[in-house]
């Protein structure tokens, strides 16, 4: 929301760093995430937003060091969390963090539980996992917690099953686990996606409370425009598993540089308007194997499209203060005019 | 939970009535009674032989035999075996004891060993120790019962002499005593080994596949990102989950380990309900074998009803009522 905390100079809490992520399909690897680098201040909420298939989730996965074993791998590239480099940890050391200082909430709470174990036990493995505490103590400490996420007869909940529970009261558990230990980052995967509108807003609004009285980092990923406008201090526009703009929310939607930023601002319905069709981008993000092998990635749907988009690989520059775009229009080395 | 037992037990009675007439059927269908065993065999008067049908009620209309057949049966009066010439009950009695054991024997090897190998490969998938296992269960599942009973005995009793090829017990040995009872374990394990083995592949590749399908599952990502250990998530987690499909196998291993191995005893010539079961076919002795089925029929009834309850003790979204 406030520009203002963004400015603040402050040492970056988590640093991401040339971060490639590849998936192994049938012998050969494929960039699902290409490249990529930005930074997360303390107390900032980073929104990523991109259409489906642009690497979103497995940038957050890649930064727990979480993606599916054997299919996914960091291939290059450092993720720093409170100085402390994330992908040079063991198995047993990032245990420690995850779910301590870095800790994460999926888009699916309807299968984000385990659907043998009770609430209460799933609360207090977390606890478990990174306090010296007793089962009693355990137990009073995820009561408050469900209270604290709003879930009214938490004395009753913590001993039922996830299945007992609506998607949104199952979210709200989800955020509970999550905050359990008072992370400094919170990753939030799509929250609200598998939500109705309602609770989402609920969810969001409970997400943007703890976030206030913990004092804690969040990355919200989405591809909802309203919610990062709602949400968030930064945002990072993702498009084919690279970053194409990055800025603070305000610029972004006052100014939107980037063609693909642009089109998917034009893609949110409008209230006042009275228009049959929605607009939308034409054609679909390019699957993992089939990625342009060189050039701007976007190059074959942009409306704006120059010869040179299709060779040259645009590089993520500022174009004002604070405000970085990937884009050929917008380098300053490169000619300005769309020749299309 | 309870009325549900009730209720479900009460359901069996139809079930077995139908079971009851679909047995006595069968066994009238087969060629030939059992007439020759109960009269004298050097009368061959075919005036006593009629006299005799008519007294032992051979020649009744069948839904008379049956119903004569079925409320002595719910007496709980099964007959006298033709082929013994004692009490059906006395028969089975005598013979149950030593498939308990075979039963309880080579399901807990088969249970400890699918256990172990099924965890193992769910956990290390596609590796050199899951490829071993699972090549050394395509060969159990695929070798059957009489071939490795015959080999077993080749090598482990004939040529090595490590363990008896027949029989339960050995003679002269006082009921009871504990040389009684090595001497019966002694007896066991071959038979209990061949048998728990050749079963084992088909529980540790179900669940083996079930985690493997399980360690995909979101919760699994959820308890990773809680900072669970890897041990725990498989040991606790997964394992959990993965217990929930076998139980359907629970259900038809109470019945076998009653029912007993109807190959495995007639090779080891082990003195169990399924070497009896087949020489009752052979020698006609309908008694025993109409109420061994019926035994059968009632167990599996109770197996599978077992195996509904648990269904409701080990997942909490199965609720009985």
């Amino acid at each position: 929301m406030s520009t203002k905390k963004s400015l603040i100079k402050e040492a970056p809490l988590l640093e991401v760093k040339n971060l490639e992520t590849a998936f192994d399909i049938e012998g050969t690897d494929y960039n699902a995430v290409d490249n990529v680098s930005f930074t997360v201040k303390p107390r900032q909420i980073v929104g990523v937003v991109g259409e489906s298939g642009c690497g979103k989730s497995v940038m957050s996965l890649s930064i727990m060091k979480l993606l599916p074993k054997g299919i996914g791998k960091i291939k290059s590239g450092e993720v720093i969390f409170d100085g402390i480099n994330l992908e040079k940890m063991t198995e047993s050391q990032i245990n420690k963090i995850r779910g301590k200082d870095v800790s994460m909430i999926f888009q699916e709470p309807m299968t984000s539980l385990n659907p043998v174990f009770t609430i209460g036990y799933q609360l207090q493995e977390v606890l478990f996992n990174h306090m010296k505490i007793t089962k009693k103590e355990a137990r009073q400490r995820a009561i408050a917690l469900l209270k604290s996420v709003g879930i009214s007869r938490p004395e009753k909940i913590v001993d039922e099953y996830p299945h007992q529970l609506s998607g949104g009261m199952r979210q709200r558990v989800m955020i509970a686990i999550a905050i359990a230990c008072q992370p400094k980052l919170l990753i939030a995967d799509e929250p609200t996606t598998a939500l109705d509108v309602t609770v989402q807003a609920q969810i969001l609004e409970l997400l943007r409370e703890i976030q206030s009285v913990n004092d804690m980092s969040v990355i919200l990923i989405t591809h909802d425009l309203g919610v990062i406008a709602e949400m968030c201090d930064e945002v990072i526009v993702m498009y084919a598993g690279r970053i194409v703009e990055r800025t603070d929310v305000d610029t972004l939607f006052h100014n939107p540089k980037h063609p693909y930023t642009t089109l998917l601002m034009g893609a949110i319905p409008k209230m006042d308007e009275t228009e049959e069709r929605l607009s939308s981008i034409q054609g679909i993000v390019p699957s993992l194997t089939n990625m342009p092998k060189s050039g701007c990635r976007f190059a074959h749907r942009c409306p704006k499209a120059m010869p040179e988009c299709f060779t040259i690989t645009p590089k993520l520059e500022d174009v004002e203060q604070g405000h970085e775009v990937a884009c050929l229009l917008f380098e300053t080395s490169k000619p300005k005019e769309g020749v299309r | 939970m309870l009325k549900y037992a009730f209720r479900r037990l009460l359901g069996m009675i139809p079930m077995l009535l139908l079971t009851s007439i679909v047995v006595f059927t069968l066994a009238k269908l087969m060629p030939g009674d059992s007439l020759t065993g109960e009269i004298d065999p050097r009368n061959t008067n075919p005036k006593y032989i009629q006299e005799m049908r008519d007294k032992l009620g051979y020649n009744d209309p069948m839904p008379k035999q049956y119903f004569r057949w079925i409320s002595n049966f719910s007496e709980g009066e099964f007959g006298k075996s033709t082929r013994f010439k004692i009490p059906v009950s006395e028969v089975i009695g005598e013979r149950l004891p030593n498939t308990l054991l075979l039963g309880f024997a080579s399901i807990l090897i088969t249970y400890m060993l699918a256990f172990f190998m099924g965890l193992y490969s769910g956990r290390k998938p596609y590796t050199l120790g899951d490829n071993l296992i699972g090549g050394l269960n395509y060969i159990g599942l695929s070798v059957p019962a009489f071939i490795a009973g015959v080999f077993a005995i080749f090598l482990f009793s004939f040529k090595l002499d490590w363990f008896p090829s027949n029989g339960s017990v050995a003679i002269g040995l006082t009921d009871g005593t504990f040389e009684w009872w090595m001497s019966r374990l002694h007896h066991v394990f071959l038979p209990a080994v061949v048998l728990g083995l050749l079963a084992t592949a088909s529980y540790t590749q179900f669940l083996r596949n079930d985690i493997i399908e399980n360690s995909r599952k979101d919760y699994v990502r959820t308890a990773r990102a809680k900072g669970t250990p890897e041990k725990k998530i498989y040991n606790v987690h997964i394992l959990r989950n993965s217990i929930i499909p076998l139980i359907t196998f629970l259900g038809f291993d109470i019945v076998a380990i009653i029912s007993g191995a109807i190959i495995t005893e007639t090779i080891f010539t082990y003195p169990g309900l399924g070497q009896l079961f087949l020489q009752s076919v052979s020698t006609r002795d309908y008694p025993v074998l109409m109420t061994l089925t019926m035994m059968f029929s009632f167990l599996t009834l109770v197996g599978n009803l077992i195996a509904d309850i648990l269904y409701g003790v080990v997942d909490p979204r199965i609720r009985l009522d």
